[in-house]
């Protein structure tokens, strides 16, 4: 029984070809899934000039915060949430003076394109042809928490409020204003951009908006803490630099 | 049509794994299952419902339970690892996701299967005294490998469409982990819808495929 379970293992790799190949150094990349087009991105780039190689898993934030959290062999952690890194930071998982703030993002109000909406400033949400606005749920998904706060500083929330359509995440959002179910909506500007349905109607400023920050830091048990900082040095070189404004983020300087 | 090279990886990758996890527990199903049909204790039905709870417990919650068995911070998780054999962020955690959460529809479909063999034909042969394991295998299974081929095939469908477990005890590593159902989440995340529709449409047509097999043994079993 246990040789043949141990067969059929083999096989599966076999098959599949993923048997772990032996490059130099080999690490993982827990990272938010916002991320994954740049990082995928500068991950190639990397590997076909590092003797080391790199892998990532694409998740929620806090689903991977979660996993860290419960000894998961990442290397590396690009959150898109402060929050999740400071938990992490308190519960002492992650290596001292790794951390820091990599990137930012901005707040964009969007429209179906075929909208005729027109947005100057965001006391337009109040008038009467917005009948609905999505947004991510304004507790718990930190682009929602940051569109509420936003709104809120504005002095609009309450007034807002009822038009608001809570929804599951960016994705989600994105959708619903697709569809055309809702008026408007926010998300990223990261996100905008991948849609060609959508399009931006206002732009948060920067100095006015609540302040979006990707952190990144090396997980305290990584075995390849070299490799691990190695990588994250190279996301932030000019290549690096240069692919997350590619997609639209602000890199901290 | 031809798909990409990534494509095929995926989907080779989603049955391989799926077949080895409906290998692996294809022996403890029929066991369990045949104990469920045959054999009667107290309080009985409490473990077949401990047994059958994947089944309708949220997918995540069963990942984040295995998650926290394997996760090296716990002494299971801990043993494993310092052994050499990691569950987490491995296709191991893929195996072991796929297996836990298709394991109730095995026991559940080859048990039916058993109750449905006439219990005569157990007892003929005892009489004529041939051992329980040589009536095992030469009556009981050969008169349930309808039920038990069907049974594989339903576990080995939900195997290949299990998602909320995975995500959370394997990752989604491109390339390591990343199943069929995982990487259709991330081209739907990433608003690459075309790419998630191929996915999609192989997952349609293998589930169909494998669904539509286990109904019509069942029937023909029926039949018989």
């Amino acid at each position: 029984m246990r040789r043949n379970f141990i067969a059929a293992i083999l096989v599966a790799a076999f098959l599949t070809g993923f048997v772990e190949v032996a490059r130099a150094d080999e690490i993982l990349v827990a990272a938010a899934a916002s991320l994954t087009d740049v990082l995928n991105e500068i991950g190639a780039v990397y590997r076909s000039k590092s003797k080391n190689s790199v892998n990532f898993t694409f998740g929620p934030s806090s689903t991977l915060a979660r996993q860290i959290e419960e000894g998961a062999p990442a290397d590396l952690f690009f959150s898109a949430d402060l929050l999740k890194m400071d938990n992490l930071d308190k519960t002492g998982r992650l290596e001292p003076g790794t951390r820091r703030n990599l990137l930012s993002n901005q707040l964009v109000i969007i429209a179906p394109v075929d909208s005729k909406l027109f947005i100057s400033s965001p006391k337009d949400l109040l008038k009467a042809d917005i009948k609905r606005i999505a947004l991510a749920e304004p507790t718990s998904v930190p682009v929602g928490v940051y569109s509420s706060k936003y709104l809120t500083d504005e002095g609009l929330w309450d007034e807002v409020k009822p038009k608001v359509v809570p929804v599951q995440d960016v994705r989600a959002t994105l959708a619903s204003v697709e569809s055309g179910n809702v008026e408007a909506g926010f998300v990223y500007k990261t996100d905008a951009a991948t849609s060609k349905k959508v399009k931006v109607v206002y732009e948060v400023p920067i100095d006015k908006g609540p302040k979006i920050t990707y952190p990144v830091a090396i997980v305290k048990e990584s075995k390849k803490k070299a490799v691990a900082q190695d990588f994250m040095n190279f996301t932030l070189s000019p290549v690096g630099k240069g692919a997350f404004k590619k997609y639209g983020f602000v890199v901290i300087d | 049509m031809i798909f990409s090279l990534e494509t095929w990886h995926i989907t080779l990758f989603s049955l391989a794994v799926g077949l080895t996890s409906t290998l692996v527990i294809l022996p403890f199903g029929i066991a369990l299952a045949w104990i469920f049909a045959r054999k009667e204790w107290p309080f009985k039905s409490v473990i077949e419902t401990l047994v059958l709870l994947p089944l309708v417990m949220p997918p995540v919650s069963t990942g984040l339970i295995l998650l926290k068995i394997f996760g090296r911070r716990n002494p299971v998780g801990q043993w494993l690892y310092e052994r050499g054999v990691e569950i987490v962020f491995n296709w191991k955690g893929v195996l072991m996701a796929m297996a836990v959460m298709s394991f109730p529809l095995l026991v559940r479909s080859v048990r039916t299967s058993f109750t449905e063999v006439n219990p005569r034909f157990e007892q003929i042969a005892a009489t004529l005294g041939a051992s329980p394991l040589r009536i095992f295998f030469v009556i009981t299974i050969p008169l349930a490998y309808k039920g038990i081929i069907a049974g594989a095939l339903l576990a080995f469908s939900r195997a290949l469409g299990e998602f909320g477990a995975t995500i959370l005890l394997a990752g989604n590593i491109p390339g390591k982990t990343q199943t069929l159902s995982l990487a259709i989440y991330s081209f739907v995340q990433l608003g690459k819808d075309s790419d998630a529709y191929t996915l999609l449409g192989i997952t349609v047509a293998l589930a169909f495929l494998f669904v539509w097999c286990s109904e019509w043994l069942l029937r023909s079993a029926k039949k018989a």
